[in-house]
């Protein structure tokens, strides 16, 4: 897994260090100064930051310009990419095009279906999947070809990322999706939001015993909870969520001046268990417009300072 | 067969307002089967018609007439001096029919009266349900016979998606998902490995994205 000319992120994960990454959600309009401002919230605090396309399927900045403002700034984007609004061949002329500014990893998603959206009128794509995209990226690195087989004249060498949940179902299956997604030619993974911290460890397990975690990098999923209607709302109204009650029980037996404060405590309790478990490599902060307290989580759980 | 779903009343009264003698052109084929556009739905959109027309006023000749199937000239035929009688026809064939029918008849105005849905099969009284897309390149072998083009919202060939749950598609909770499907049905037929099989992006040019199509049978053609 390795790409010739390594960006930050590659180098921790390939050197055996524990990784960072945090989220940027572009802005719905075509400030680059919120996207400044964001960076700036995570400036030396983690070691890549995501950067969403086009999320839930509502219109905002696209990811490619995005990460290229925060390339600007100094921080190392990783570039998300969905198969839901362009075909393949835009794909790889977006990939062509992302890699020619600087962008060196990227997260291959087939999306959220656009109607969750604001514009569920939208016809969808979905010309490729998640899968084959993967696919198409480690192809176009490790080949120097485009899907039609043409040579490309500087290969676009990308670190390639995957998402994965471990708690949806079937669970059996989830192991063998994860299997096949490094098959495809993913690096690294960053996983849906951890709080349920046994199905997670039992996913990382049978991981391990198919000897996956040897192939690929996986950095868990880590969301600070704000408040125990939250905890709910994700529990349930979130697909492929997993809150357990004991932690919405936990976050409504404070007072709510206190949730803050408690979410932290159990975000750094999970990370400190993240840290001891076999196979994981790093931790992925998506703190959803909420980029100031990635600063406190960094610091707190002691992940500072960043290489 | 094809499904379809007749549009609502107010939306038919507009289409067929402008016109004063009016031919409601059934099908006993497809759109019959899922109650759409047979002959029992031509009687009962005339009676509803003309009672609505009545309450606004409006005069308006409604005749009635239903073929076997309004995709094949032998039948559509046989509607010729009724849709020459009238000013216009409303159709409630399916698209290909309503088209077919059209295509004959170069100075009548056929309109739709049905909205065309889907490839399905009646899945039990009442319910249809998608089931095909009519990629031109069925690949249905490797999926253990549910279709993932059609039935995963996301059309993904590698599903199931993260937001799987309890065997619901994340995009409709009413929806079975397609990949839950698969997965029981290659685990019932012993073919897990089927799921461990990468499997690469579809071929869409036998697909309408390729353009509209066409098939010759060269055995047939006479
Ligand atoms: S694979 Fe194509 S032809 Fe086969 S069921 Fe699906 S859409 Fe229809
Ligand atoms: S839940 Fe199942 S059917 Fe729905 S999009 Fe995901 S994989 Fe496809």
């Amino acid at each position: 897994m390795s790409t010739q000319s390594p960006g930050r992120l590659e180098k921790i994960l390939s050197s055996g260090g524990f990784a960072v990454t945090a989220e940027c959600g572009p802005p719905r309009g075509a400030s680059a100064d919120v996207v400044r401002k964001k960076g700036e919230l995570l400036k030396g605090l983690v070691d890549a930051v995501n950067v969403t396309d086009n999320q839930t399927a509502i219109v905002r900045m696209s990811s490619i310009s995005a990460s290229t403002h925060l390339l600007q700034m100094g921080l190392e984007p990783v570039m998300q990419m969905v198969t839901r609004d362009r075909n393949r061949i835009a794909l790889q002329s977006d990939i062509l095009g992302a890699y020619s500014l600087g962008i060196r990893n990227i997260l291959c998603l087939t999306g959220d279906h656009q109607s969750f959206g604001s514009q569920p009128d939208a016809m969808n794509v979905f010309d490729i999947d998640s899968m084959n995209l993967i696919r198409m990226v480690l192809t176009m690195r490790s080949e120097g070809r485009d899907m039609s087989g043409f040579e490309l004249n500087v290969p676009p060498r990308m670190f390639i990322g995957a998402a994965a949940n471990p708690f949806a179902d079937p669970f059996e299956y989830r192991v063998i999706r994860l299997a096949k997604k490094i098959d495809a030619g993913a690096d690294f993974i960053q996983t849906q939001c951890v709080y349920n911290m046994d199905r997670f460890k039992e996913w990382m397990r049978l991981a391990r015993e198919e000897g996956l975690t040897e192939k690929v990098h996986i950095l868990a999923g880590i969301t600070p909870l704000k408040s125990a209607g939250m905890a709910r709302y994700m529990d349930r109204r979130v697909a492929g969520m997993d809150v357990p009650e004991a932690i919405i029980k936990r976050m409504a037996g404070v007072a709510k001046d206190q949730a803050i404060e408690e979410g932290l405590k159990i975000c750094l309790e999970t990370i400190a268990e993240l840290r001891e478990v076999d196979g994981v490599h790093g931790i992925h902060i998506m703190a959803i417009e909420w980029e100031e307290i990635v600063g406190r989580i960094v610091e707190e759980a002691g992940l500072l300072p960043r290489p | 067969m094809i499904v379809g779903e007749q549009k609502p009343i107010e939306e038919i009264k507009e289409i067929v307002a402008p016109y004063k003698n009016i031919l409601i052109l059934g099908c006993g084929t497809c759109v019959k089967t899922c109650f759409a556009g047979g002959e029992d739905e031509v009687a009962v959109l005339t009676s509803a018609l003309r009672l609505a027309f009545k309450k606004d006023g409006h005069k308006i000749n409604i005749e009635e007439h239903t073929v076997e199937r309004q995709c094949e000239d032998e039948f559509i035929h046989e509607a010729a001096e009724a849709v020459a009688r009238n000013d216009a026809t409303l159709s409630l064939a399916c698209g290909a029919g309503v088209q077919a029918v059209a295509r004959r008849f170069v100075k009548a105005p056929i309109l739709p009266g049905v909205n065309t849905t889907f490839m399905g099969v009646l899945e039990k009284q009442g319910l249809f349900t998608e089931e095909c897309s009519g990629c031109g390149n069925c690949e249905l072998d490797i999926f253990g016979a549910v279709c993932p083009f059609t039935r995963c919202a996301k059309k993904l060939l590698n599903g199931p998606c993260g937001g799987s749950q309890e065997g619901k598609c994340e995009v409709n909770s009413e929806t079975d998902c397609a990949w839950h499907l698969i997965i029981e049905r290659l685990t019932a037929l012993g073919q897990l490995d089927n799921l461990r099989t990468y499997i690469s992006p579809k071929n869409w040019s036998p697909s309408l994205s390729g353009g509209p199509r066409k098939l010759v049978r060269e055995d047939q053609v006479i």
